[in-house]
Formats: C-alpha cells, structure tokens, sequence
C-alpha cells in the first residue's frame, strides 16, 4: 500500500472519482494549468482535459454561484475556494443557495457539490490565510461539513462527499497538508460521513477534535499517559452532522471530556459539543467539559503559536479536568 | 415604440433575424392569451392578499410584454432562472395553474411544500428554478447551468431573468464576467421597469441604462422596447438562436415601467410621483398589442368578452379546487434538509410530536 501524504491522498481521490463519473468537474482559481497553489489538483487537468478541470475567473461568489447551477442542472462539481479565509464573497451562495435548494424547492432541485477549502493556522499566513471558519457552516441546515485529520480519511472521506446528494464543505488542514503521512489504498474506498472515529481508547478522560488538532491532542495524551492518565481519543472528521453516540458513549464512560479547535472559542464548535454533553451526558459528568481553543481574537502573524492550541495547553486542560 | 428612457443604450449589434413575421395567428393569439392570463391573475390575488386569504404578491403589471414575449422564445428543454415577476413564464410553458395557487398558499397541494412565501414558485418539470429573494443570485447559477449543458454537448439555452435593481449587484457583474469568458449559452432578460421598490434607475447605476455593461464583458447587448410583446420575442428568439449554436450570451433589456407597487406590501405615491405611471398605462403592452391583433381582425370586444370570461372561470376554478386544502404534513418541517432526515434532527422533530400529542 502506498504511502501518500494529504495532498497526494486528496488528488489520488480526485482522480478515483473522475474516472468513475464524468459528471465530475473540478474548478477554482488556479486549479487547472498550475494545478492548485498547494496541488491538489496537480496533472488533473492533463488527464480530464480545460472543461472538466477550469480554471475559472478570481471570484468566489462566481465560483460557488455557477458551481451551484452545474449541481442543479446534474453535473457534481468540486469547485475549490483557495483559502477558507477567502470565501466569505461566497456566503450567500453558500449558505442562502446552496444549502436551501432542496428545502426551498420541496425537494425538487438539489446540490450535490462539495467545496474544497484548505483552512486552519501554523503556516505563517496571518489573519487572510490561517482562518477556521467551520461554525458559520455547523450553524446551516443543509450543510454537511467534513474535515479530515490524515490522508487515509481526506481521501475515503472525498470520495463519500462527491457522491452525497447533499453539498458539502469539505475543509482541509493545510497545516498538515504534507507534514503527515499514511498508508493509503489504491483505488476506492470510502470513509462514511456521520462517523467519528475513536483513535484511541482509554478510560479517564474523553478528547475530542478535528483536522490539524488531532496532532496536537495525540502528543497531549501522549504525554498524559506518562502521568498515568488514560485518554480517549475521537476524531470527529464528520461535525455536521455530528457523530453524537460516539461522543456521549465515550463521555459517559470517562465522565470527562476536553474538546479542541483552533477556531474562536466564542460560539465554536466546541461550545456544541459541550451543550449536547450536558443534555445527554449530564448525570455521567464527573467535571465540567472544558475547551482548548484560539482565542476570540482575529487570527494574529507573529504571535500565531500562542493563538494556536498546542499539547502543553491541552495536557494542561486534561490535568485540570481530571483533578476536578 | 414606446418612448425611449433616453439613457436608454442603443444597440450596437442589430438583430438580424425577424422570426415575429413568421408568426402564426394562432402564435399571435396565444401571446394574447398569455399576457391577460397574467394580468387578470394579478388582478385577481391583489384582491386575495388585501382580503387576507394569501399573505403577500407581487404583480407583474406592465410587465407582461416582457415576460411573455421573452418566455415564447424558449423550447421546452431549455432552464428559466426567474426573478420575482416570472411567474407567467412558468404558466405559459406549462406549469399548472393549480400548482402555482397552491404555492400562494402554502398548503398541501403547494409542489414546494409549503417552504416559502407567495410567488417563490418553481416547478422542475419545465426546467423553472426557485428564486431567491436574495436579488442577483440566480445569475450566475443561470450561467453555471447553462456551462453545464455546454459541457454536455446539450442544445440547452438558460434565460436569466433580472430587474434594473439587480445590476447594482456583485452576481450581476460575477455572472456577466464568467458568461463572456465561457461564452456560455445564456441569455439576461433585464426588466428595466425604472424601479427597486423606491429607488429609481438614475440612482441604481451612471451607465447609459443596463444593456451597455454587457460590452464590458465582451458580448452584446441591446435595449429593447419592453412593452412591445413581438420585439421582446425576436430579440430574445435572436438571443437564444445565438446561444444554442455556441454564438455565446447576450443582454437583453427590455425597458418597461413597473404600473404598479413593488408588491403589496409597497406603497409607490410615496416616493414617486404617479402622474409618469399613468403616463405608462397609456404605454400597456396589452392595449397596444390588442390594436396590432385588431387590425389583423384577430381582435375585438366581444372576443375579449370570452377571453376574459374564460380565463376567469379558469382562475375561479383552480383556486377553489386548493385555497381550502390543509397545511402541508408536519413532516414536511424536516424533510428534505438533506436528502435524509439526519438523527439529531429527528431527535428535534420527536420532541415536536411529543408536545402536540400532549397537548391533545
């Protein structure tokens, strides 16, 4: 089995998918001839030819906005925004358009498309390349949202979101684009959409996070485990919609739980985690749910690395909530 | 013609076919038939929304030349993407007309189920899309539709529909842009009816009207007599022909004036001054397309009389086969978000089934 990293694994996806069904197209700003600024899409363009692999005109509401009309006249298109910090021009597709078509129509027209983004922070890339903006999506009935956390998933999981009938927001860490590596399948595979997935089992304390943070939360339990403290560890891959058994299961035996993300703390994805554990998990709660999150600041250049949760931060939130 | 809003662009691309001369008496009295379909339509629920029996409308009031004779130039495969005043189109290519009451209502017969508010109509089964009250954002959907049935190889043509309002926004110029680049097989059909609710075209744009920022984008545009049925078909007809053979978009305007309010919750003598709109009456594209029918003896009152009897008895009969039918399921609150119901809002929709029995 080949060993791939993110970036490979992702165009090996791409790649699968237009073999399979022409009614795939790629498209983006720079996707085509150059092949995407980190190369996703790198060679697609000389194997599927300009009209399946465009390079379209530097304008994210037009890249969503037409993407949209190709969905609803039957083509499945994989338009990629350059950055998640660039696609708030686009937000009205997204989350108006996009999302509602199937609601609004009575189920006569639906999207079945998936926005590529690389997101996320540690690249030196300052507040207009380092955003994670996954709640303004977690918050759209009609959105799926998927994020992977290595290349194994980024790949299975592609493949499931192009062929969902409903759109997807698939967000790549581009922190970790090519840092980690994996063994890959050739071929097809699929990871479903909707599963979490428990990385490692343990008993004391439940963490949970997503994308780029899985890094920084395995090295936290790492270390946790040095100091006799036994984590478990979820992958949430899916957040829309949330795995939510996997995570009340797990919370209800270790009674504790840390929840990661290097998005604001105000009104994140963690906060929800965090609500549906006191809903469902409220009596099985040994100390409250904490958060390791960015701070509810805009995402800063130079002080990027303390903006950032790191394993010192979230180790220290393990031992916080285990003593409790 | 009617008189010219004299910032009104001048074509610079004239047309070159004249489909209208070729134009059946049948044709001819179908566009009639069309246009006071819509006209008596709006008339009829203006008078249901100030009763209280829908809660919202927006009239198409003349306006119809524009729709209709834009509509006509269509074949049945090809996408509309409407604005708020499209709904005639659908009518005439087909939607039934009980569909289309039964959204107004919002009920159990209504195809949308009941998801949005009155004239948000869309049927599938014409290739009619939703609108979105959002204003331009059809736009460049219409355009990604219409690269869609480039890439397939189909002889689809997708015909946009926007106001004046419209082109103030960022979608207008997104969609304008990547038409041009893609020379992709759609057509703008621009109502320029002077009017976005209070603000009027001097203060929506400095061009010389709409049709000239189609230069900008590297294909033609033209100002058109909107209140003229048969030039706003040969235009249109024109524009469509030359997207089906890959000739690429064109921007049609079609200068109109909107007759009556933005929609009924709209009140006009407030900001305009009215003595210019019965100055337009006198402009109704259905009067002066009944004097072309009359001279060529297709007209007269008492062909009217029965066209207006039986166009009514039509209203009159859908609407009393959906106006008392039932809200839509209660499911329908939670289908078709996605295309299954997801668990968490499952769980959502137990505890509203829960406390419905319970309070029975």
């Amino acid at each position: 089995m080949p060993t791939l990293n993110m970036i490979q694994a992702l165009n090996d996806a791409l790649k699968v998918e237009m073999r399979r069904d022409d009614r795939v197209v790629v498209m983006g700003e720079d996707v085509g001839v150059l092949g995407g600024v980190f190369r996703v899409t790198v060679d697609l363009q000389q194997e599927f030819g300009s009209e399946r692999v465009m390079d379209t005109p530097l304008s994210e509401g037009g890249i969503i906005g037409t993407a949209i009309g190709m969905a609803l006249y039957g083509l499945r298109p994989v338009p990629e925004i350059q950055f998640a910090d660039f696609i708030y021009p686009a937000f009205d597709q997204i989350v108006n358009e996009m999302a509602k078509y199937r609601y609004r129509s009575g189920g006569q027209y639906t999207c079945p498309m998936v926005i590529r983004t690389p997101y996320g922070g540690g690249i030196r890339g300052g507040h207009y390349h380092s955003q994670s903006n996954e709640a303004y999506f977690i918050h759209t009935p009609g959105l799926k949202v998927v994020i992977p956390s290595n290349p194994y998933d980024a790949k299975g999981l592609l493949l499931s979101s192009i062929r969902d009938d409903d759109p997807v927001i698939f967000m790549e860490p581009k922190r970790i684009y090519r840092a980690v590596k994996g063994e890959v399948p050739e071929g097809d595979y699929t990871v479903p959409l909707g599963a979490a997935k428990i990385v490692q089992e343990g008993r004391h304390v439940t963490l949970i996070a997503y994308g780029a943070m899985m890094q920084e939360t395995l090295q936290a339990a790492a270390k946790a485990a040095e100091e006799g403290l036994q984590c478990e560890v979820i992958d949430l891959r899916t957040l829309l919609p949330l795995d939510t058994d996997t995570v009340v299961q797990s919370v209800k035996k270790t009674g504790r739980c840390v929840v990661v993300h290097e998005a604001a703390r105000t009104g994140g994805f963690g906060a929800e985690v965090s609500a549906i554990l006191m809903e469902k998990a409220f009596l099985d709660l040994e100390a409250p749910v904490r958060r390791v999150t960015g701070f509810d600041t805009p995402f800063p250049y130079s002080l990027e690395h303390y903006y950032l949760p790191d394993a010192n931060r979230i180790l220290s939130a393990i031992r916080e909530t285990a003593a409790f | 013609m009617a008189k010219r809003n004299s910032k009104t662009f001048t074509p610079s691309a004239p047309l070159t076919a004249n489909p209208s001369s070729q134009l059946s008496e049948k044709d001819l009295q179908a566009l009639y038939r069309g246009m006071v379909l819509v006209r008596l339509l709006d008339e009829k629920l203006t008078l249901l929304q100030r009763q209280g029996r829908i809660g919202f409308y927006g009239t198409c009031t003349g306006e119809e030349a524009a729709v209709i004779g834009s509509a006509f130039a269509l074949q049945p495969q090809d996408w509309i993407f409407p604005a708020l005043r499209q709904g005639g189109a659908a009518l005439w290519r087909g939607a039934p007309l009980r569909d289309y009451l039964a959204q107004l209502f919002g009920n159990a017969a209504d195809p949308l189920k009941g998801r949005q508010m009155p004239v948000h109509f869309s049927d599938r089964r014409i290739h009619q899309v939703s609108w979105s009250s959002c204003i331009g954002t059809q736009l460049p959907q219409a355009v990604g539709a219409a690269r869609a049935a480039q890439l397939r190889g189909d002889p689809t043509v997708v015909l946009a529909y926007l106001g004046d309002g419209a082109s103030s926004e960022a979608d207008f110029h997104v969609a304008l842009n990547f038409a041009g680049v893609w020379k992709a097989p759609v057509v703008f059909l621009c109502q320029n009816n002077q009017w976005a609710i209070s603000v009027p075209l001097s203060r929506q744009t400095a061009s010389a009207g709409i049709a000239i920022k189609a230069e900008a984008y590297g294909f033609a545009g033209m100002a058109i007599d909107g209140n003229d049925v048969l030039q706003v078909y040969e235009a249109t007809r024109a524009a469509v022909d030359k997207a089906r053979v890959g000739g690429g978009p064109t921007l049609v305007e079609a200068v109109t004036y909107r007759i009556s309010a933005h929609s009924t919750s709209d009140d006009p003598s407030r900001y305009r001054d009215e003595s210019i709109t019965a100055e337009w009456r006198q402009k109704d594209p259905i009067l002066r397309f009944r004097r072309i029918l009359e001279e060529r003896r297709l007209w007269d009152a008492s062909i009217e009389l029965s066209l207006n009897t039986s166009i009514s008895q039509e209203i009159a009969e859908a609407l009393r086969s959906v106006e008392r039918l039932p809200a839509p399921a209660l499911d329908t609150l939670v289908t078709d978000v996605y295309a299954a119901v997801p668990a968490h809002l499952q769980e959502e929709y137990a505890d509203l089934e829960r406390l419905i029995k319970e309070r029975i």
